[in-house]
């Protein structure tokens, strides 16, 4: 059995410390934006019981996480936070996926979610703080038993220790009488010197459940009489069923009920299988709406044409259009990126149990208030009847975090329609083709240098569609026409360059987008990280120190820049026919940079090494800041050698692996990460190892072959000919 | 009724011949280990052993392995403590884990007819299982440290 740690005094202590993890935000678009669009939310007023820690007789310290674990590790590193300051003997610790309540929203957003690389950042104060008053409230418990002073007493390691007789009592013991009490009026934060679990290499508390198959995901939940449903979906975006016919779908054994909902035709059936036999034999006649003649050709030359012209100013400094029609030959290029899927591993899936006065979820979600209130309004019940539990994630990613909850509002359309508890999944075709994708972007660059070869002049025009206009963030994140998410890292620059200007066109079209791991950063740090490199050779100057020069004024930037340089060796030899590229760039608080060493092979880009430097601020585990930046180097390599949506005649062209390839391990380069020592706040460390990856690599393939790559993905350019 | 052997037991179950394997395995015997990630072999989460080999079992019918030995991660090991498992811990392979079970039950195959792979052997025996997560890097690390204990092991 476990008892509560909690009391009446405790929620004002966790106001406080929401407060305080308010204070921490980094400044960029979506705190800002989650806050205002979905504060709908009354703010945490009381808290439940067993708000975060458990302690069970059995010694047993159980920490409900109220953030998603996709594999970026925070099952171990939030629980690693509270564990420290409680001081619990890390071998019983155990942790669990919190419900939906306010108590566990997020500090900046009050919303619970999962993204923008903050759970660290954001849980950072409150969850020392939760484990601090813990360890206060376990303490006096134990100065109460044996009638003495909390000050000579010491907590340790799971046990309550008296320092004069060395009397030891153990957490479990003391558990029952701990919850008892008032909560303490001053809590103290150990000095970092104390910490035992904080900055160091602890291994991941999910790693056994995910080595024997028992870790469950969305897909693998499995309840009494669950039916399994596909939803056919119309081939183009915005496309409607005009008619259906489901005789033959409905003549397939195991097939239970085929039903019109808002999303398409869904199949539902006894399992997986029937359910995708029965949708490959539906016969249905769409309406294939407006954009039945949309094709990335033909949005690429909408693109180029609105290019070149001026769009809405995002950053104006200095007069940068003015220097450069003085120059007698600026620099200029144009660049482009492709629409991205996010195809996480486990293809999305939402199961319910919708009744008359309540409704169970079970999914992967990012987004739990959203989700939960979504379901709410669809199933006609209120927020508090939905109970939507977290499972694991087979991958998140940002697809996963879906304002329009898209997954989990067809499931309950599903549920409500065949009154028995229903799992919706989507097929790997389902969920290619199924949109909300990274935008497509085209951008027009020039440069001017002085005679000295000095920057003195820059202009970006970026043309890509918004991913917040149409959804709840519009309001806050868009300000005066600009999307701060289609310019962050561009409109930003950190470089010293005295005149800037960026502009922005943001074409509204029907294809659904996303925030997709780093957001715009993914586009951006690849168009300016590439241009400051054709820059740096065009003033004549080796790259890095040509942005080393342009960052004298950002210490954190340039010490990233310098350590990935110096572990790189920078400007020593390599084999013939290998370049090396570098790139640097700031996202989600962080700073990162990375030198990539490429070769050609077979006319195909061969990625053999990437160094990298991050600055993410104190480090909270080492090991999990080092698995992110290889998995944020491997994500952003996919994306660079191959990721590439396409539409024709309004459809899109991808299905699967096959055609929208991911990195395999042989081609996997040898990543080396170096965490540069901080004393600063934490930082992200979900999202910022991918931005500067595929310019590191375009860099380097310049070095090495002389052919300057200005579009993605890399596996269209011929590069048999260099 | 299918007759088929799982992980040492023996199961009869009313599906159609041409069911694949995997859908049998997680929809009709519970086994949720073995995942889904894309249907046509192109991912390798649903890696599976049959008599010994890796097999993908998306694209295996049911049929197919009448009288044949399937083994998954499930069976793989009665503790989750066969040498691969092992290692993975130790080098804290995965990420968000989806994947996993396929990269250990490929990784085991690999093992059980080469003791000693270089990693030129695990690129070409692991290239068919992907990971969204990327941790590629770990996994041949996990790879040699378990031909390592493996070897260990023996007398």
């Amino acid at each position: 059995m476990s008892v509560e740690l909690t009391n009446p005094g405790r929620r004002e202590f966790l106001k406080s410390s929401a407060l305080i993890g308010g204070s921490l935000v980094i400044a960029f678009h979506l705190p800002r934006a989650m806050k205002f669009a979905m504060a709908a939310e009354e703010p945490a007023k009381t808290y439940p019981p067993n708000a975060f820690i458990r302690i069970g007789q059995d010694e047993t310290v159980t920490i409900l996480i109220n953030k998603s674990e996709m594999g970026q590790g925070v099952y171990t590193s939030l629980a690693m936070l509270v564990a420290d300051e409680l001081e619990a003997d890390w071998s019983k610790v155990r942790v669990e996926s919190a419900p939906v309540a306010p108590v566990y929203n997020h500090t900046v957003w009050n919303i619970q979610a999962t993204g923008g690389s903050t759970s660290v950042a954001t849980s950072w104060d409150q969850l020392r703080k939760v484990g601090a008053a813990g360890r206060t409230l376990l303490i006096q418990a134990a100065a109460d038993t044996w009638k003495v002073k909390p000050e000579s007493c010491r907590a340790e390691n799971g046990f309550v220790i008296h320092k004069p007789t060395q009397r030891r009592l153990s957490y479990g013991a003391l558990s029952a009488k701990a919850a008892e009490l008032p909560m303490p009026s001053q809590i103290k934060l150990k000095d970092p010197k104390q910490f035992k679990l904080i900055g160091k290499p602890i291994r991941r508390l999910d790693t056994p459940a995910k080595t024997d198959g028992t870790a469950r995901f969305g897909m693998d939940v499995q309840l009494p009489g669950l039916l399994t449903a596909l939803i056919a979906r119309p081939p183009v975006f915005g496309g409607k069923v005009k008619s259906f016919d489901a005789a033959k779908s409905k003549a397939i054994a195991g097939v239970v009920d085929v039903i019109q909902v808002p999303s398409g035709i869904a199949v539902v059936a006894k399992d997986f299988w029937s359910a995708k036999q029965g949708r490959d034999a539906l016969e249905i006649a769409w309406d294939r709406g407006a954009n039945a003649d949309l094709s990335s050709a033909g949005l690429r030359e909408e693109f180029v044409r609105l290019a070149q012209t001026s769009g809405l100013p995002a950053k104006e400094k200095g007069d940068a259009t003015g220097i450069l029609a003085t120059i007698a030959k600026p620099l200029s290029a144009e660049y482009e990126v492709p629409y991205l899927a996010h195809a996480p591993m486990e293809p999305l899936n939402c199961t319910v149990d919708l009744r008359e006065d309540r409704c169970e979820i079970w999914t992967g979600t990012q987004f739990q208030t959203a989700d939960r209130n979504q379901a709410a309004a669809i199933a006609g019940l209120r927020p508090e009847q939905v109970e939507l539990r977290t499972t694991f994630l087979g991958g998140g990613f940002g697809r996963r975090a879906n304002p329009q909850s898209d997954f989990v509002s067809e499931a309950v359309h599903v549920a409500k329609a065949v009154k028995k508890p229903v799992k919706v999944v989507w097929t790997r075709e389902d969920d290619i083709k199924g949109g909300y994708y990274r935008p497509a972007f085209h951008d027009r660059m020039s440069a001017g240098l002085d005679s000295k070869g000095r920057l003195i002049a820059w202009t970006h025009t970026i043309v890509g569609q918004s991913i917040a206009v149409g959804t709840p963030f519009e309001a806050s994140m868009v300000r005066e026409g600009i999307d701060a998410s289609s310019v962050e890292g561009a409109a930003d620059l950190p470089y010293a360059i005295p005149n800037i200007r960026v502009d922005l066109h943001s074409p509204k079209l029907d294809i659904p987008v996303l925030w997709w791991r780093s957001v715009g950063h993914s586009h951006t740090a690849f168009v300016v990280e590439s241009f400051i490199d054709e820059t740096a050779h065009a003033a004549g100057k080796d790259p890095y120190r040509f942005r080393h020069e342009l960052l004298a004024k950002q210490p954190r930037h340039r010490g990233v820049l310098e350590f990935a340089a110096k572990k790189a060796g920078w400007g020593s030899a390599l084999p013939k026919g290998r370049g090396r590229g570098i790139a640097v760039h700031a996202s989600f608080g962080s700073y990162v940079a990375q030198v990539a060493e490429v070769s050609v092979e077979d006319g195909k880009a061969r990625v053999h090494r990437v160094v990298c430097a991050i600055d993410c601020g104190r480090v909270v585990n080492p090991d999990t800041i080092e698995a992110q930046m290889e998995s944020g180097i491997v994500w952003a390599l996919s994306a660079a050698l191959y990721g590439e949506i396409t539409l024709n005649r309004g459809e899109v062209e991808q299905n699967n692996f096959g055609d929208y390839p991911i990195l395999r391990i042989d081609e996997m380069p040898v990543v080396e990460v170096h965490v540069v020592p901080s004393r600063e706040p934490p930082s992200g460390v979900g999202e910022p190892g991918v931005p500067p990856l595929a310019p590191a690599v375009a860099n380097a393939l310049f070095a090495a072959t002389g052919k300057r790559i200005r579009s993605l993905p890399l596996s269209k350019h011929d590069l048999k000919t260099v | 009724m299918i007759a088929l052997n799982v992980n040492g037991k023996s199961y009869q179950v009313d599906v159609s011949g041409d069911t694949p394997l995997l859908w049998v395995l997680r929809d009709h015997l519970g086994l949720t280990g073995t995942k889904y990630g894309c249907g046509v072999a192109a991912c390798g989460a649903c890696t599976v052993h049959i008599d010994g080999e890796q097999a993908r079992a998306c694209v295996t019918p049911v049929s197919s392995v009448s009288g044949k030995q399937v083994t998954t991660i499930e069976g793989l090991s009665a503790q989750g403590d066969h040498p691969v498992q092992k290692a993975w811990i130790e080098a804290d392979v995965p990420q968000c884990g989806y994947c996993q079970s396929g990269q250990i039950m490929a990784a085991a195959a690999l093992l059980a007819k080469n003791p000693k792979p270089s990693d030129a052997d695990i690129d070409s025996a692991m290239s068919g299982v992907l990971c969204r997560c990327g941790t590629y890097q770990r996994i041949r690390k996990a790879i040699h440290r378990a031909a390592d204990m493996a070897k260990g092991a023996k007398p």
